[in-house]
């Protein structure tokens, strides 16, 4: 039994209506329990905070860290990773390369350093999900999981045409345990298949998939309700179609009313707000406040921000025909990849720099989200890490956040044409500390069901991030004073003390046996590797932990 | 893993096998059905000629645990000296791995990054130049899946997949039905582009034989066609092409609704290289603007792309790295292994499954014979013969489990077929990361102490 004593800090745990206490945390075995009854009980070790932020560890519900897109990004940005800063080699820790896309040891102990110990990558092909784990198991201190691409398999719009609901319970379910991920995740549903077979992109939801008879608005609606049928802890992680383009508002808001009461998470809605002819770059501009009502009035809806942060980074994304684009539009390298029966995926290097029109709208679109939720609960930071920037950018933004002089300052090194298109400039609200902590810690867990994260009660892991108060709020949150994972202090001083492994998350939903030979007759004709090759061993995973189903 | 996982016991002493894979080359094909009798595979039921051949010819030799100078040890002993000597070493290089499992190959990255070693692979030797080509303008490409499924227009270009990866034709490329292709070979052309008529050629619709080195120019007068540039009828002159082929090709290519480009060591390794790769990976590229194309290597050892991809998630580069600063830093030609011996400059050399005494430069060879080397292999090749610790070891996919990447880095299990006396790599680099690192641990060598904070 190993115990640590966090005394004196000042507390923002919002989960448990602790908005700036002073208290002890206690934590005993690597989990959060109530304080001894004995005055006189003494810890292992204590960490006095006096004088310091204490929060949940942080957690990014929507990034990009593993798996065969993310190393391929790796591969390719040699030019980059020569001139960013790396990770050295400790005594303790292993080296890595740093920039937009880091080396797996780089990216564990990176989001430590920042105070975050949880974060999911979103997008996992399945063949690619043995690789996406042995990935996570050299990224270390961070727990960890992902989402499980499907808003393009073949099995899944096949059983949507044929209008066979209980056989698309049982792939789901069976597709979830076989990679041993955590959510469902749909990439520009219908759109990628028609990118794979010939070309081209759906252009709203309501268009036809060729081959396969569906729509994306069947599949939106199809998958949103199995999710929710299997009690998966994650509602659907929706990736809507038409990404980037002028004038996508319109599809985001089909896709949002085509829910129709099912819960959904709609994942860097910043990049699916857009005003405009999708023509013409020219006309781009804001549709956030009519979006935003709508979320507002939706308590069915979730969304994260996907900010866009001025710099060099990497774009990466299941949506194929995208990257395709984005490789038109920028002139840049380009890779694109094809799974088979399964998903795509484009990457290209990206420049986001504030003097251009469309790239500034995009940074204060990503703030307007942020400003015009009224409930923090239901909205999530994230940079879509790499796409919109690093999730190093991430104290920048709650400096951005909780200080509006500063937005303003942004704003006037930008093209004055932005404050016509948005309405950034008029917002004034500011966040405060226990605001920063939901969005970057408890509503996230929230939204992921993970009922042991984001917050500080008795049972939650331990899990603390300690910050020094500074008036240069960015600083404040770029160094924390300690960083605690299940009760080990990780972080010291900028310093990583201790290397742990952390755990893979993923969920077992169950499914009717009877259903696999179905799954496997398709399987068998299509694929090019073994049906029983498929599934991903339990010895992938070390000290897994298996989230239950409701 | 146990080696019984999935075996079905026919008769007594006898077994089956079934969705066992073959790494003998990057095809990786996972659906061998092996029957062992003893510590022997006696049919290999799916394999082609070179699968049998690697599978067969496979028997457990009789042999010390290790060799330390010549001489029989046992491997704690020498796991030991493997230590010492990577330890000792100031400018250590870590070689190979291309024939082993991603779980042995992320320990030898974590021995090499504990000692600040360099650390290459075989790529380094022949995709290498596909790697930088990728580098330098990424690449469309897809899954094999992909290709038998959706693929109407195939090129085989500077290879041989008939002799050199025999079941790709009819596994993932140019026979099989699929979803999109349902009549399989009827619905599909092919082109196979090589300097001389191999036997792949009797596979291919259209035989293009490219003059010798200039593999570059006719990727080049592809690329133009596509964009519609007239060209001059001299280019047969340059190429050996006629320009109606050119042309007749072109005009198919852009009809087609799914092709693939599918090179070989023919194009990476002559006149060009990695301009080659370019060339051919950017024609590719640019038929996207008329259909879809893609492009593939086509890479040979078996989980060589394992290699390419656990370097490159460990380090953010795929192969030539140098750890030696205490951070990876990337540049071929001089972190290369072969270069680095050449040069005279590595000091110790950890060798893991590969070869390089039979087929590195004399004076590579030279420097790697006249220092300390510590080497893996289940045979006693000619690397092992010159080292100081030699290992003998299991045999991937035959005696041990793991993990192997297909030339399309899908990720396959491993279903040994029997066991070995002999351990595998995990198992001795394992044994020898420990022992670095206790020592590391237990003595003062101060790493640089800043984190990434
Ligand atoms: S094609 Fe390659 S992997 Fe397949 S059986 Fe033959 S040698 Fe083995
Ligand atoms: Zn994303």
């Amino acid at each position: 039994m190993s115990s640590l004593r966090i005394t004196g800090g000042t507390i923002y745990d919002p989960a448990n209506g602790i908005d700036g206490d002073v208290g002890d945390i206690w934590i005993v075995d690597g989990r959060v329990v109530e304080a001894p009854a004995e005055p006189d009980a003494s810890a292992d070790r204590t960490l006095d905070a006096t004088g310091l932020v204490v929060m949940p560890g942080g957690i990014d519900m929507h990034c990009h860290i593993a798996g065969p897109k993310v190393n391929t990004a790796r591969k390719m940005i040699p030019d980059e990773k020569r001139t960013a800063e790396p990770v050295r080699r400790t005594r303790l820790t292993r080296s890595g390369s740093g920039g937009s896309v880091p080396s797996t040891f780089a990216t564990g102990y990176l989001y430590a350093g920042l105070g975050y110990t949880t974060a999911f990558d979103a997008a996992v092909p399945p063949l690619g999900a043995r690789h996406a784990h042995e990935e996570l198991e050299d990224t270390p201190v961070i727990d960890k999981g992902f989402y499980v691409l499907m808003g393009n398999n073949h099995y899944v719009m096949k059983q949507l045409a044929a209008g066979e609901p209980g056989r698309l319970k049982a792939y789901i379910a069976w597709l979830l345990q076989s990679t041993k991920g955590y959510a469902a995740k749909l990439v520009n549903p219908g759109g990628v298949e028609v990118w794979k077979g010939g070309g081209g992109n759906v252009s709203g939801i309501d268009d036809t998939v060729a081959h396969f008879d569906v729509t994306p608005r069947q599949i939106i609606r199809g998958v949103a309700s199995t999710v929710q049928e299997l009690g998966l802890p994650h509602p659907v992680h929706i990736h809507c179609n038409n990404l980037g383009l002028p004038g996508n508002h319109s599809t985001t808001m089909e896709t949002m009313k085509s829910l129709e009461g099912h819960r959904g998470h709609l994942t860097h809605i910043q990049f699916h707000s857009y005003d405009g002819d999708p023509d013409d770059q020219s006309t781009f501009g804001s549709r956030v406040p009519e979006l935003s009502a709508y979320v507002n009035s939706h308590e069915n809806l979730t969304v994260d921000v996907g900010q866009v942060m001025f710099a060099n980074t990497t774009s990466m994304t299941g949506d194929g025909p995208l990257g395709y684009y984005l490789h038109q539009v920028t002139g840049r390298k380009w890779f694109s990849g094809d799974t088979e029966m399964e998903a795509g995926c484009g990457i290209v290097p990206i420049v986001y720099k504030q003097k251009s029109l469309v790239h500034a709208l995009q940074w204060a679109i990503g703030l307007e989200w942020y400003l015009m939720v009224d409930d923090p609960w239901r909205i999530a930071m994230s940079t879509d890490h790499p796409n919109g920037g690093s999730f190093l950018a991430y104290p920048e933004i709650i400096s951005l956040l909780m200080d509006r002089e500063r937005r303003r300052e942004v704003l006037a090194g930008a093209p004055a044409a932005v404050s016509d298109r948005c309405t950034l400039k008029d917002l004034d609200r500011e966040y405060s500390l226990n605001e920063i902590a939901i969005i970057t810690r408890a509503a996230p867990a929230r939204m992921l069901g993970l009922a042991h994260k984001g917050h500080l009660g008795p049972g939650a892991d331990g899990d603390v991030t300690l910050y020094s108060p500074d008036d240069d709020i960015q600083r404040m949150f770029e160094l924390p004073r300690y960083v605690v994972s299940r009760g080990q202090v990780i972080v010291d001083d900028a310093q990583i003390v201790c290397d742990t492994r952390g755990r893979t998350h993923y969920v077992e939903p169950e499914y009717d046996p009877d259903a696999v030979d179905d799954i496997q007759a398709w399987f068998e004709k299509t694929y090019s590797i073994q049906f029983r090759n498929y599934p991903v061993g339990d010895h992938y995973l070390q000290d897994p932990l298996v989230v239950p189903t409701s | 893993m146990s080696t019984t996982e999935a075996a079905t016991e026919t008769a007594p002493g006898l077994r089956v096998v079934q969705d066992a894979t073959c790494t003998f080359c990057g095809c990786v094909c996972d659906d061998m059905e092996l029957t062992v009798e003893g510590d022997r595979i006696t049919k290999a039921k799916n394999a082609c000629v070179l699968g049998k051949a690697w599978f067969f010819n496979h028997h457990v030799e009789e042999r010390p645990e290790a060799l330390i100078d010549g001489q029989p040890a046992g491997y704690d002993q020498a796991m030991e000296r493997a230590a010492e000597i990577l330890l000792s070493a100031r400018f250590p290089l870590t070689y190979g791995l291309s024939d082993t499992t991603t779980e042995a190959q992320r320990v030898a990255l974590a021995i090499t990054d504990w000692i600040g070693g360099i650390v290459d692979t075989t790529t380094s030797v022949c995709h290498g130049p596909s790697g930088i080509a990728f580098q330098g303008v990424g690449e469309v490409t897809c899954s094999l899946g992909e290709v038998k499924n959706r693929a109407d227009y195939l090129i085989f270009w500077g290879g041989n997949p008939a002799e050199s990866h025999p079941r790709h034709f009819t596994k993932y490329s140019l026979m099989p039905k699929g979803e999109f292709v349902p009549n399989g070979r009827k619905d599909r052309t092919a082109v196979l582009i090589d300097v001389r008529k191999t036997k792949s050629a009797k596979a291919a619709d259209h035989f293009l034989q490219v003059k010798p080195r200039r593999d570059f120019e006719l990727a080049w007068a592809l690329r133009a066609l596509a964009r519609g540039v007239e060209l001059d009828p001299s280019i047969e002159e340059t190429t050996g092409i006629p320009l109606e082929t050119l042309e007749e090709i072109m005009d198919g290519m852009k009809k087609a609704k799914f092709g693939v480009i599918l090179f070989g060591m023919g194009l990476t390794m002559t006149r060009g290289k990695h301009l080659n790769s370019e060339a051919v990976l950017a024609l590719a590229r640019d038929m996207n603007e008329h259909t879809r194309w893609s492009a593939k290597p086509m890479r040979g050892h078996g989980n060589v792309t394992g290699a390419d991809n656990v370097v490159s998630w460990s380090t953010g580069y795929p192969f030539g790295v140098h750890l030696g600063s205490g951070f990876p830093r990337f540049n071929p030609g001089e972190f290369t292994a072969s270069d680095v011996l050449a040069r005279g400059e590595a000091d110790a050399a950890l060798i893991i499954a590969s070869d390089p005494m039979s087929n590195f430069s004399q004076p590579a060879r030279d420097h790697l014979e006249g220092i300390p080397s510590v080497v893996l292999d289940p045979k006693l090749s000619d690397t092992a013969r010159t080292a100081s610790v030699a290992f003998t070891t299991s045999t991937y996919g035959i005696n041990t489990g793991g993990t192997v990447y297909r030339m399309d880095d899908v990720p396959i299990p491993l279903r040994p077929a029997f066991d070995s006396p002999y351990k595998s790599d995990l198992e001795i680099l394992r044994g020898i990361e420990s022992r670095i690192r206790q020592r590391q641990l237990a003595g003062s060598l101060p790493g640089p102490a800043v984190s990434g904070a």
